[in-house]
């Protein structure tokens, strides 16, 4: 085994330091830009920090899942990319202080935090019970507690299996993500009710749950995938990623865009076929105005173009290639999450701000500087991890004659 | 025109995976393209060893997917729209987003089906009869052996250069297999 796998990656691939100075510098001309915009609409810089927010939290909490999936089901795929994944899912305390602005400017968001609003409306005033601030305030307390709970220990147990390659701590480990992968459903399922789909509090939809965990998959897929990729073209990984391990991640993609369509269209064919006026409403919103040309733009470039595109052996082989496949999904990630947020502030149709480029990619940059922060301080693959061998030993062993050879 | 050989090929006999696959690869360089390789458990490596031929079952499966999507469609649409046009909840006749599911139901059944036909059609099976169960020691391929049978359709096949090259992948034997 050669010694870098051993060195924590800042060491093994001095890279990253320079990287992580750049995403800060990126993030913190992004801020001022960002705060500029605040003075000047800040029910816009609202709508467009949510965005963003669910975003950068869809790749965070996206990777804390599928490393717990990859804790009960095993496979080679997980482990090359098991660090990264640690790293995004360590960054959960940043994602929590980024919280912080929707807390404070709730009432910019959401509109059952109006109570003369709220006293002239019968609907409202039913749902008074689980829409009120406090409550709010206290169950996105209480989905922080959780998340930054499993992180914690998941990261620190795997800290502790690096030293000491005591079996144990896979053991735990497990343990921990079979209960894990069910708190997170549920705080995902109630953290997307509260945040996102109560900016519309007469709508309500059984599936946006799961629509919104299917996507916060895939964003993780997609950044992992690009993550690899570019970890794939320097040492130590350069001779241990092999073809087949994005052959496995892009399959994994495919499955999670036909997944998110599935839902989608789920939700749509159970609304339009019951055609009641509480739940279409969020429909014409959509699709009677502007806003059905990016409805449009989903089904083709969400749906539609990866399914195609991934359905091709070549392509999920070839590190470059699905890389920009991966960069692609993650821009219509952004555009799925515009469609569900941005038609509740402009009605009328499509209206889109300069704030909506610069939000997602300022905190893209911080939330980037952070994971790349996270990913410098341990080795870059989990070396004692029980798994390890079984996963990558016969590419191991097949890569030492090629490169002999060469 | 050569009169038909009623030799099958060369079988060389190995111990372990990674000597099949170093094996088939070094077949595969030296020129030998009729061939087949068996082996008790899938070898994943072994696909690429030994040239990995491009099959033609993902196209089978795409058309007879899509024909699945387009029957089914045009199936609902014939039946609700042309034949038996009901109002239901006042919603247009052709109403695309009911006719979604049942459509995707049909692209699946037909392209699961196409790739079970197609399978069999492309790889012959059920064969009765193959030669290389001619060998008796080749029912060691379903236990703890792997082989390697060049053929002698191969147009690189020689009896005795063939034998000579097989025994210098250092097999445990290598025999000549009836037709």
């Amino acid at each position: 085994m050669t010694p870098q796998l051993t060195q924590t990656a800042d060491v093994a691939i001095p890279e990253l330091a320079g990287l992580q100075r750049r995403l800060l510098l990126a993030g913190a001309i992004g801020a001022v830009l960002s705060l500029a915009g605040a003075f000047l609409d800040l029910r816009q810089f609202m709508q467009s920090y949510l965005m963003a927010y669910m975003l950068c939290l869809g790749v965070t909490l996206g990777c804390l899942a599928l490393g717990m999936l990859h804790q009960l089901s095993g496979g080679a795929w997980g482990v090359v990319i098991r660090r990264p994944i640690g790293a995004a899912s360590r960054t959960l305390p940043v994602m929590t202080l980024l919280f912080l602005p929707i807390a404070l400017g709730m009432n910019h968001l959401y509109i059952w935090t109006n109570a003369d609003l709220v006293a002239h409306d019968e609907i409202l005033q039913h749902k008074h019970l689980y829409l009120n601030t406090p409550f709010f305030l206290a169950r996105a307390a209480l989905y922080f507690i959780v998340w930054n709970a499993l992180a914690y220990f998941l990261n620190a147990w795997s800290l502790e299996q690096d030293k000491t390659g005591d079996e144990k701590f896979a053991r735990r480990m497990q343990m921990l993500s079979a209960g894990g992968l069910l708190a997170y459903g549920f705080t995902i399922t109630f953290a997307s009710f509260d945040w996102m789909m109560s900016l519309e509090p007469h709508w309500f939809s059984t599936i946006y749950g799961v629509l919104i965990l299917g996507g916060q998959g895939l964003s993780a897929l997609a950044f992992l995938i690009i993550v690899l990729a570019w970890l794939s073209r320097r040492a130590p990984l350069d001779t241990i990623v092999a073809p087949a391990h994005f052959h496995d991640l892009g399959n994994l993609m495919l499955a999670f865009v036909m997944l998110w369509a599935y839902f989608s269209f789920s939700q749509y064919l159970i609304i339009w076929s019951g055609n009641l006026p509480v739940e279409i409403a969020w429909y014409m919103h959509r699709l009677q105005t502007g806003w059905r040309g990016v409805g449009i733009t989903l089904i083709v470039g969400h749906f539609v173009a990866p399914f195609v595109v991934l359905l091709s052996r070549q392509v999920k082989r070839q590190p470059e290639l699905l890389m920009k496949v991966a960069v692609f999904v993650l821009l219509v990630r952004l555009i799925d999450l515009f469609w569900l947020i941005a038609p509740e502030f402009h009605q009328a149709g499509v209206s889109v701000s300069w704030l909506d480029a610069v939000l997602p990619l300022t905190l893209g940059s911080i939330w980037m500087a952070a994971f790349v922060y996270q990913l410098r301080g341990r080795a870059i693959l989990p070396v004692n991890d029980p798994e390890f061998d079984e996963a990558l030993g016969r590419i191991i062993e097949r890569g030492a004659p090629q490169k002999a050879a060469h | 025109m050569k009169t038909p050989s009623l030799i099958h090929g060369l079988m060389a006999e190995f111990d372990d995976p990674t000597s099949l696959v170093t094996a088939a690869g070094r077949a595969h360089r030296e020129g030998y393209r009729c061939m087949d390789a068996y082996s008790p458990f899938p070898i994943e490596e072994l696909h690429e060893a030994l040239g990995s031929h491009h099959t033609r079952l993902p196209l089978i499966v795409l058309v007879g997917g899509l024909c699945g999507c387009i029957g089914g469609y045009a199936l609902q649409y014939w039946s609700s729209v042309i034949e038996y046009p009901l109002n239901i909840g006042g919603k247009p006749l052709h109403s695309w987003p009911a006719f979604i599911p049942v459509t995707f139901e049909c692209t699946i059944l037909a392209a699961a089906l196409s790739c079970v036909l197609g399978m069999l059609a492309l790889n012959g099976l059920p064969m009765p009869y193959h030669p290389v169960f001619n060998l008796p020691r080749f029912a060691l391929a379903s236990r703890n052996r792997f082989f390697l049978c060049i053929e002698a359709t191969d147009p690189k096949f020689d009896l005795e250069a063939t034998r000579r090259f097989l025994e210098t992948l250092e097999p445990r034997e290598v025999s000549t297999v009836a037709d």
